[in-house]
């Protein structure tokens, strides 16, 4: 028990801002009345989100410390992708605080709180040391997504939503716990570090490689990456579109981490099967290339034929959940600094372009693309905004999507031999990318107005957008600053255990 | 130092004054629009100018820090070290004082716009600060934001203030182009991933210094460089347009508006030249002698194929574009010669093709407008209705066949020249080109303004025809002035020579020879 009292809590500081104001929040929502507006609530969230990101600004000096047997760990690489879950969990509660129920529907107070739930389920992902840390925390990110999934009570999109959720997520536990029980088998441990260690020694080769490609299935399914991706465009449509603001980017930025804690620190240095003298990860490499080609060419065809909004967007995600997997399996030294980068550049061009969606698909009451035609002539500046952000998911100079992709790049073929082909393919569906989200260009400012005028933005969506715009031109044209940020983790040198 | 960044972003100020004009108020957006592209000119030519007189370019460089990509332990200081940085070299300025001339009268001939000009020429002006900018960057970033600054502005300027079929040709544009550009990035990713550089000179350094070579992150074989290479030539052929992948150009051409084609055949195809001397000679010379027979090849088959298809054309539009294929062809054969005066050639042949393509659009605009018409077959003895036009319009076709004492000549004889040292048969064949030059130009102006006037069937056409006016007087100058050009270049070639001849040197010295 002396370990419980003695631990350094304070390492822990965003996550207690992040489950108190969790808890406060739901308590408020029990006590108030229930003819008030619980609006203020996703308020609240959305302030402790950037309490809690301060808090983790302020300890990216901290040496990297373990407490709880190694089970939380406060190393370089959690404070580094903390910022960024928390930047999108804030972003994406500012959505949140002017959501719009359907008709019939009403606006519900769990919002604000789940999402604040699954972010601290996302936060401790980053920082868990231990199987067993690592799955609960990833647990609690995906059922408190079912739940955000499904908040619209009364409409069947949002029900189907959740349920097609459930079980696709219920399915990828399952996978995923199976291959964590072999590796558990194999080792006696649930720390991740002394899994490392012994498996530098098993003589179970075969056993291993199967747990990783179970592993790597259940992940996958999180990640929705290629041939696991079929739930994604569906959830994505029937969820609420801030819920689905949230799920592209940090129930995404939580899937790479899981993905980046669980393989490299266990298979990285693990034996691997035949006489491939090599490790069990770089033996794996051609597999997550291939699924990582798969995706970038799945996703944006696929995306090319969507007429709603929302579900091209998801596609787009899928598309580029592909170039941050081929982000791993580049396996260079530049893996974990360039998902950083593409990350923080996603947060911004992504969440930025679901609020001006949401926005208009309230207004207009549809997410067809035709939604946006002639958006220019009423609100050029929404327009222009919203070009902006699509410009930056199309990788195009100038913005934040176009210095990420260009790093991903780079680390492509900074090894001897370079991932060509992975890079060509990558190319080549960029250019892909181009045709739909120029199309949507093409309704902003080419169309002439079919519908009346939007009304005006409200306050937390324009918070929303007018931070993702900044974000998104200044890492574009000045990509120092971000990258001065990610110098202090020099390179994640202490991401093993 | 900040000229060249001044000369580069200078436009930048226009685009926001007219962010502050009312929509409706055409006659301000037409006059500031013009007016912002007057800075880059003086400053262009203030440089041009200057470097007559000896002043060092050198000086003019400029360099800051921009971003560290990587910080690692076993990599020296300035690897992964991206600077903003700007350089111009003779090379470079000569086509920067194509581009800020071409862009001023460009939107001086923008008159011809009627909708939506306040969006039309904030990005006319975006476009003309990517192109400045990809002549004046000094490494591969920002040539390369540069360049897709340009991809951009072309794509919504095509798309939105085009023709009939404007989207499609802008798709084209956007996806060739854009296959173009994502090769170039590769190229660019893999070079800057194993040098730890993107700067222009570094990277030669780096590529041909056995010494410098021992710092390559990882190395480059032999093999490698000459895929580089490759993947370089490649990008830049699609932008050229080299055939067979030209089918994007001869859509942008037919749609675009006339002053945005004035800046495309004029300035963009250019980049492509530019860009393979620059990168294709200036980084990998050794290389570059394996791929000569082809380029030279290639730049035949362009001279004929584009020269026969502009034969059988039955719309002015569609002859010009197959002229440009034809055209662009030369500057393929000048660079496949492989000595200096094949590459003097291919600089002579981008400027002056750059200024005869701006001269026979602004005319086509300016047809266009006042026949509705641009079909052979439609047209006819415009020289009694349109005297002036008509004589710019024969200006326009003797310099399009390459007449001697005209830029187009210039080109093509040095280009010709050139590869007639080194590989004669072909050379003899792509000569053949500069015959049915001489037939599809002079077929097409001669039934313009000789041929049987016709009368429209449409009473509203024959209305307008009637009433043609010649030229006015805001559309003679930008046309007075290219023409001027033009024989300025044809009579006194040494204009461009001379800021050419050093970087011309360093590029002969690289190659060795």
């Amino acid at each position: 028990m002396n370990d419980v009292w003695q631990a350094n809590w304070g390492m822990m500081a965003p996550e207690w801002v992040i489950l108190a104001a969790a808890v406060v929040l739901l308590l408020i929502d029990l006590a108030m009345p229930s003819e008030r507006s619980r609006r203020p609530l996703a308020w609240g969230a959305a302030a402790a989100a950037v309490i809690a990101l301060a808090a983790t600004a302020a300890m990216i000096p901290a040496d990297p410390v373990s407490i709880l047997h190694d089970t939380f760990r406060l190393d370089g690489f959690a404070k580094a992708f903390k910022l960024i879950l928390l930047a999108g969990g804030a972003l994406a509660l500012l959505l949140v605080a002017d959501w719009e129920p359907k008709k019939g529907g009403r606006y519900r107070g769990e919002f604000a709180y789940m999402m604040l739930f699954a972010l601290l389920g996302a936060m401790m992902v980053a920082s868990s040391g231990d199987l067993l840390t690592l799955f609960v925390s990833i647990e609690l990110l995906t059922v408190s997504s079912y739940i955000l999934a499904g908040l619209r009570k009364t409409a069947t999109a949002s029900n189907e939503a959740a349920l097609k959720y459930v079980i696709n997520g219920g399915i990828a536990t399952a996978i995923m716990l199976f291959g964590m029980s072999y590796v558990f088998g194999l080792t006696g441990t649930t720390n991740l570090g002394d899994i490392a260690r012994r498996l530098q020694e098993t003589n179970e080769p075969y056993v291993l490689g199967f747990a990783f490609l179970l592993l790597l299935i259940g992940v996958s399914f999180k990640l929705a990456t290629v041939p696991f991706h079929m739930w994604a465009p569906d959830v994505y449509e029937g969820a609420p579109v801030p819920a689905t603001a949230f799920f592209s980017v940090v129930s995404k930025a939580a899937g790479f981490i899981l993905l980046l804690r669980l393989f490299v620190t266990m298979f990285a240095a693990a034996p691997a099967a035949g006489r491939d003298p090599s490790s069990l990860l770089l033996s794996m490499q051609p597999v997550i290339a291939v699924l990582a080609g798969l995706t970038m060419i799945v996703g944006n065809v696929v995306a090319l034929r969507q007429r709603s909004l929302k579900r091209l967007l998801a596609y787009s995600s899928i598309a580029h959940a592909g170039y941050l997997l081929a982000g791993v399996a580049a396996m260079s030294w530049a893996m974990i600094d360039s998902l950083w980068i593409y990350l923080l550049a996603y947060v911004f061009m992504n969440i930025g372009a679901f609020a001006i969606v949401a926005h208009i698909a309230h207004q207009t009451g549809s997410d067809d693309f035709d939604g946006l035609s002639g958006l220019y002539r009423h609100r050029p500046l929404l327009a222009a905004a919203l070009g902006l952000f699509l410009l930056s998911l199309a990788g195009i100079p100038g913005t934040a999507g176009f210095i990420a992709k260009l790093y991903l790049f780079i680390g492509l073929v900074v090894t001897e031999p370079g991932h060509y082909v992975l890079a060509a393919v990558m190319a080549v569906t960029t250019v892909i990318s181009y045709v739909y989200y120029f199309n949507l260009l093409v309704q902003l400012f080419f169309r002439p107005a079919s519908l009346a005028p939007l009304g005006r933005l409200p306050a937390g969506l324009s918070a929303a957008v007018v931070v993702c715009a900044l974000g998104t031109l200044v890492i574009g044209w000045m990509p120092g600053l971000a990258y001065d940020v990610l110098a202090q983790f020099g390179h994640f040198g202490d991401f093993l255990p | 130092m900040m000229f060249l960044s001044l000369l580069v972003f200078s436009p930048l100020l226009g685009i926001l004054l007219l962010a502050f004009v009312r929509k409706t108020d055409t006659k301000t957006i037409q006059w500031l629009g013009t007016a912002a592209t007057v800075p880059p000119l003086f400053l262009a030519l203030f440089a041009f100018i200057q470097s007559g007189r000896g002043f060092r370019l050198e000086q003019l460089d400029e360099a800051h820090d921009w971003v560290r990509l990587a910080n690692l332990p076993f990599l020296t200081d300035a690897a992964y070290v991206i600077r903003y940085e700007l350089s111009i070299d003779g090379l470079s300025l000569v086509f920067l004082v194509l581009t800020a001339v071409l862009a001023t009268l460009a939107a001086a001939a923008s008159l011809l716009v009627k909708a939506e000009k306040k969006g039309y020429f904030m990005w006319l002006l975006a476009l003309e600060i990517g192109m400045l900018g990809v002549f004046a960057a000094a490494n591969f970033i920002w040539f390369f934001l540069f360049l897709e600054v340009t991809l951009v502005a072309m794509f919504l300027l095509v798309g939105k203030w085009g023709g009939f079929e404007r989207e499609r040709a802008a798709y084209g544009y956007l996806v060739y182009n854009g296959l173009g550009s994502a090769l170039l990035l590769v190229v660019i990713a893999v070079l800057v991933a194993r040098t730890g550089t993107a700067n222009f000179a570094l990277l030669r350094e780096m590529l041909h210094n056995p010494v410098a070579q021992g710092q390559l992150i990882a190395p480059l074989t032999e093999e490698g460089r000459h895929w580089l290479l490759g993947g370089l030539l490649l990008a830049f052929a699609v932008k050229l347009p080299a055939v067979p992948l030209h089918r994007w150009l001869i859509r942008v051409h037919v749609e675009a508006p006339p002053p945005v084609v004035m800046l495309h055949a004029g300035v963009l195809l250019k980049i492509a030249a530019y860009g393979m001397i620059r990168f294709g000679i200036g980084l990998f010379p050794d290389e570059f002698r394996t791929f000569a027979g082809v380029i030279a090849v290639v730049g035949v088959i362009n001279v004929l194929y584009g020269a026969l298809l502009a034969l059988r054309q039955s719309e002015l539009k569609h002859v010009l574009a197959y002229s440009s294929v034809s055209h662009m062809g030369v500057v393929l054969v000048g660079l496949g010669a492989l000595n200096e005066a094949g590459i003097q050639g291919a600089v002579f042949q981008s400027v002056a093709h750059g200024l005869i393509a701006a001269l026979s659009f602004l005319l086509v605009g300016i047809l266009t407008e006042r026949m509705r018409a641009t079909e052979l077959n439609r047209l006819g003895g415009l020289t009694k209705a349109m005297p002036v036009f008509s004589g710019y319009l024969l200006t326009a076709a003797l310099a399009l066949l390459g007449l001697p004492g005209l830029a187009g000549f210039v080109g093509e004889f040095t280009a010709f020249l050139g590869l007639f040292a080194t590989k004669p048969a072909l050379a003899a064949a792509g000569a053949l080109g500069l015959i049915f030059a001489a037939v599809y130009s002079l077929r097409a102006v001669l039934e313009i303004t000789f041929g049987r006037t016709r009368e429209p069937q449409a009473p509203s056409l024959r209305e307008a025809q009637r009433d043609a006016a010649d030229l006015r007087a805001k559309e003679a100058v930008p046309a007075f002035i290219l023409v001027a050009l033009i024989v300025a270049v044809g009579v006194y070639p040494q204009l461009l020579a001379a800021p050419l001849a050093a970087a011309l040197e360093t590029m002969m010295n690289g190659l060795g020879g």
